[in-house]
């Protein structure tokens, strides 16, 4: 059984070395040639955009987020703003009655029914070019969307996503998701030079409106819409881009307990699209997301989990022996000696080493990426700490939901 | 959408090289722990026939010339080193095998030549012959062997003057066996042999110290010391 779980874990290392690097070779293989592409340019006609913000009881964050769509550096003419409320039961429909009488801004309501179909109601009223969502949680930089639009010359981009920054992250969990937020932005800039992007996060992802009208609307795809978005897309063939440096801001859980139940919803909604779309998983024609990107994530959900069961069964068993020499000798200190004898070098120790190194080289240049100042952060360090901690809190009942067929609720 | 094939047979490779590298640099490591046992061993062997040989050579000198060399804390030191390549390299490691039998041999040796000098200069000199020897298994069949060890440690921790002198039961070595039989030890583990006979099953402390009084003896050298540097220092303190 120990050689068995022994073999286990080379196997989960080695993939786990063959995924990061074919990572870190695309990164080098593409270096900063999109990079500076992406920053440089400045759209050389201005489509027409609208943004459908969707809110439900967010009568707090409305209307920073609202204020914010309004200092977007793009032509007012060209750019319109929906707000739907999804029946909400707070006063956030009072709240954004301030912005009735403007032309730029198109109030909606409707009866609650959940994110996607608030979004499928706005997007009978659009008819722009492009048409991007903004969760009332969240916050654009001023250039973000012009940086975005510059991606669509390309006639093949059917979207382009942005990326995604911590709005004033605080705390042990915030400085966490910060770190993960930016590492998140190395990855999307990967998967878009793999061609592999699988998910169109709900803030700021802009859309060809035409999308919609080929492929359908928005699906309740198990709380992840903007996954199974993606994953639909990405079936039909449709380019899907990323511009690192258009920028927005999100607000991230402060406690545990909502932290859990979003990443739950996460966890558990890509494992059911990726049941939905399993036929996509190792198919040399959905490219390197079929091939890589995908089994990699589901993988990386399993692996965890394994991982962090042998960790755990680890810290048992040398409890156990601990209680059982205490119980037998009394407590006493060993006098620990430094010996070059007694480090351990086991082949796990070395390539967990080199993954490390490999890690802190994506933290480094997704900090680039994201315009941080430094090249390692307070928040780096906590995430390498604790990420591997927490994360399988939610992996595991996640798992552990799709198994016992049990849905998650958004809130 | 394309698929690259030559690309993922280069990641491959890289990943191949690095984990091979890997593999490389672990076994190196571990070899050289295998030799550092080894220079150990060679090391307590000279040791060993030289005390033999001044044995020989000066049997009409008086007691306090001989027995110089203590090899009680390098054999026991040793021990540890070696328990610990058997459980990465495994008991069946042919060279952590064969480290394990020399060890064994070692240890007898130095009993036998510790024996001698005890007969010769009696058991009066400190350091002359304190020890225990501890028959174990570590094939699954001595569920206590694991407690006795933690109570051993113990003992070799708090009495260094102690030689614990540890045998594999089981372990395919001549010498060994004739001890085993000289002593008449049966196969009921964990076996601890102290003054010629033998205990059987787990020993806690209190038993071991109840059936060799010498280690009563030091308790008791070191608490009268203990009271009298602390008489010492109240009377300093009164002054």
């Amino acid at each position: 059984m120990h050689l068995v779980s022994e073999i286990v874990i080379y196997i989960f290392l080695f993939i786990a070395l063959y995924i990061e690097v074919f990572f870190l070779i695309t990164y080098f293989e593409f270096g900063n040639k999109g990079n500076k592409i992406s920053t440089s340019k400045v759209p050389s006609k201005w489509p027409s955009v609208s943004i459908i913000v969707p809110v439900w009881n967010e009568e707090t964050t409305v209307l920073k987020t609202i204020f914010s769509l309004l200092k977007l550096n793009y032509p007012k003419d060209k750019l319109s703003i929906l707000i739907v409320d999804d029946g909400s039961t707070d006063k956030t429909w009072n709240v954004v009655q301030r912005f009735a009488k403007s032309k730029q801004i198109k109030l909606l309501r409707k009866e609650n029914g959940g994110k996607y179909t608030a979004l499928n109601y706005a997007l009978n009223f659009v008819n722009t070019e492009l048409v991007g969502c903004l969760d009332a949680d969240s916050f654009v930089h001023p250039e973000a969307l012009n940086r975005i639009v510059a991606q669509f010359e390309d006639s093949e981009m059917m979207a382009v996503t942005p990326s995604i920054k911590i709005f004033e992250p605080k705390g042990l969990l915030g400085l966490v998701q910060k770190a993960e937020y930016i590492f998140g932005i190395f990855l999307r800039k990967v998967f878009y030079h793999l061609n592999a992007i699988y998910i169109t996060p709900g803030p700021f992802s802009i859309f060809r409106r035409e999308v919609f009208e080929k492929i359908g609307g928005y699906k309740h795809a198990h709380n992840t819409e903007d996954m199974e978005m993606a994953m639909r897309m990405q079936k039909n063939g449709m380019k899907i881009g990323n511009v690192h440096n258009a920028f927005v801001y999100t607000i991230a859980p402060t406690s545990l307990k909502t932290l859990y139940k979003q990443r739950l919803r996460w966890v558990y909604g890509f494992l059911k699209n990726s049941i939905d779309y399993r036929d996509m998983f190792f198919k040399p024609q959905y490219g390197h997301l079929g091939m890589i990107v995908l089994p990699a994530a589901g993988l990386s959900v399993v692996s965890t989990m394994y991982l962090f069961g042998a960790m755990i069964l680890n810290w048992i068993n040398s409890l156990i022996d601990k209680i059982k020499e205490i119980s037998t000798v009394g407590f006493s200190f060993r006098n620990f000696n430094l010996d070059f004898f007694y480090i351990n070098t086991n082949i796990i120790v070395f390539v967990s080493l080199i993954a490390i190194i490999g890690t802190i080289f994506m933290i480094v240049n997704s900090r680039k990426l994201a315009e941080e100042k430094n090249k390692i952060g307070l928040d780096s360090i906590l995430f390498l700490l604790f990420y591997t901690m927490l994360s399988p809190i939610w992996m595991g009942k996640a798992l552990y939901n799709v198994i016992f067929v049990r849905e998650t609720k958004w809130r | 959408m394309e698929v690259s094939w030559k690309k993922y047979a280069y990641t491959f490779l890289i990943t191949a090289v690095i984990f091979i590298t890997a593999i490389y640099v672990s076994n190196y490591f571990s070899q050289k722990r295998i030799n550092e046992i080894k220079d150990i061993e060679s090391q307590i062997s000279i040791d060993i026939s030289a005390s033999e040989t001044q044995f020989s050579l000066l049997s009409e000198l008086p007691c306090r010339e001989i027995s110089s060399s203590l090899l009680s804390k390098e054999l026991a030191a040793l021990g540890d080193k070696l328990s610990y390549m058997e459980e990465s390299r495994g008991s069946n490691d042919s060279e952590v095998l064969s480290l394990k039998k020399y060890y064994s041999l070692l240890q007898i040796k130095d009993f036998l030549i510790i024996q001698k000098i005890k007969d010769k200069c009696g058991s009066n000199q400190a350091n002359s012959g304190i020890f225990i020897m501890y028959f174990y298994s570590n094939k699954g069949d001595c569920p206590d062997c694991e407690r006795e060890g933690f109570v051993l440690t113990k003992l070799r921790q708090d009495y260094p003057e102690l030689r614990v002198y540890s045998f594999d039961y089981n372990l395919n070595l001549s010498a060994l066996q004739t001890l085993i039989s000289v002593y008449n030890v049966e196969k009921k583990l964990p076996a601890i042999l102290i003054n010629e006979k033998v205990l059987y099953g787990f020993q806690s402390v209190d038993d071991i110290k109840n059936a060799l009084p010498a280690l009563k003896a030091i308790d008791a050298a070191v608490a009268k010391a203990a009271m009298a540097s602390s008489t010492k220092a109240t009377s300093t303190k009164a002054k």
